[in-house]
């Protein structure tokens, strides 16, 4: 269990190329997140719970999929910490494993609207399944 | 002058406004875009994973066709730029990322030459906004615009190099150059709801109207984008009769060049 917690968390170092320790808990990151009402673990969570090697709790969250990729902590954080690269590697994680796509082609016509632009398709596949 | 000119999937369907009225206001000031030849989708969104590789090759292969015609690598659409340039920089910055895509790319390779450009960069940094000025035959006077940045378009800041992030200009000095009035508001740079919009549209809703409650409370009769996703999220989910439209309208509109 706990090697294979090593693990997860030097592969979502490796594939983010964050290093956490650099983190100062200031919380600007999460204080600027326009996302923060609708995830349950906030940029700053996700730098300290992933170097503490408390992954799973990460791994379940919906706030894997509430992120809206803004960049905003990344440009904010006075640390220079970049959060948004580790919610990226823990949602690679999960969605890397065979049967874990968070959004399925199939569910995606009943989303859709006139007016919804390609991109926003593209972007979800890409962010949401593999 | 000509430049290489990638549209992206959003421009070729539901935004062709934002593709014609960029061609047309190019050509009215000298400027052919060529299009990439079988250009493929970006994703719309850069990953910023170092190991994925094989979901940026789209991009990969633009620029390689850009650089081999010695041309600027020009994008309209914000989100396009964003993956663009954000794969470029990491060709440029990145030796082992590199090294795995050359491997795809192979027997061909490319070096991170290319240069990349957003449209409007290249009305302030190849055509000049004086210029522009000067070419503007239907100055949009009187108009109270308020330029919407959202996040693609400056962000991350070191890799993007547009503009400065918090307190950007580039939108603002074209809307000056077109003859109208910049509005500065608070939630200029803040995000619009992205794609999340399609799963959560209620958390959508929340930061579109943040955006143009901003907008309109500092006096904007129009919102201007970029983005082809902003668009949509402030429009449908904004819950404001604000106009929003693309910059490129305004630009076909002040040039002349824009029928009916
Ligand atoms: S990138 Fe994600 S985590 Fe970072 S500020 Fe934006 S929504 Fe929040
Ligand atoms: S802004 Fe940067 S330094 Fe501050 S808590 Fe967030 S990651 Fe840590």
């Amino acid at each position: 269990m706990e090697n294979n917690t090593n693990r997860m968390k030097e592969q979502i170092l490796r594939t983010s190329g964050v290093n956490p320790l650099k983190c100062m808990r200031c919380g600007k990151c999460s204080g600027t997140c326009p996302a923060y009402d609708e995830m349950e673990y906030h940029p700053h969570e996700f730098v300290y719970m992933v170097e503490r090697g408390d992954i799973e709790p990460l791994l379940k969250s919906e706030s894997l999929y509430k992120c809206l990729s803004c960049f905003a902590c990344v440009d904010r954080c006075p640390r220079d910490v970049e959060p948004a690269k580790l919610v990226e590697a823990v949602r690679l994680m999960v969605i890397r494993q065979q049967g874990q796509n968070h959004l399925k082609p199939d569910q995606i016509p009943e989303m859709l609207d006139d007016e919804l632009p390609q991109q926003a398709i593209v972007s979800a596949l890409r962010k949401y399944a593999k | 002058m000509k430049v290489s000119y990638y549209p992206g999937c959003t421009l070729r369907t539901k935004a062709k406004q934002l593709d014609l009225y960029a061609r047309k206001s190019a050509e009215a000031l000298g400027i052919t875009m060529e299009e990439i030849e079988n250009w493929q989708c970006c994703g719309g969104v850069f990953t910023t994973a170092k190991d994925e590789i094989a979901t940026k090759l789209s991009s990969v292969r633009a620029l390689s066709e850009a650089a081999k015609k010695e041309q600027i690598l020009v994008t309209v659409c914000s989100a396009c730029h964003n993956v663009i340039k954000q794969t470029n920089h990491a060709m440029q910055n990145d030796a082992d990322f590199a090294m795995h895509v050359n491997r795809y790319m192979a027997p061909e390779s490319y070096d991170g030459s290319a240069r990349v450009l957003h449209y409007l960069e290249m009305l302030r940094d190849v055509v000049g906004f004086d210029t522009l000025k000067e070419k503007v035959v239907n100055p949009l006077s009187g108009k109270k615009i308020a330029a919407y940045y959202g996040c693609l378009l400056l962000r991350p800041g070191q890799t993007m190099q547009m503009d400065d992030v918090e307190n950007p200009t580039i939108l603002e000095d074209f809307i000056r150059a077109l003859g109208a009035e910049p509005v500065i508001y608070a939630q200029r740079n803040e995000c619009c709801g992205g794609y999340v919009a399609m799963e959560d549209p209620a958390s959508a809703q929340k930061k579109s109207k943040k955006v143009l409650d901003s907008a309109a409370s500092h006096g904007a009769e129009i919102v201007v984008t970029a983005c082809p996703l902003c668009r949509y999220n402030l429009e449908k989910n904004g819950e404001s009769d604000l106009p929003v439209v693309y910059f490129t309208e305004l630009l076909a509109e002040a040039l002349g060049v824009k029928e009916g």
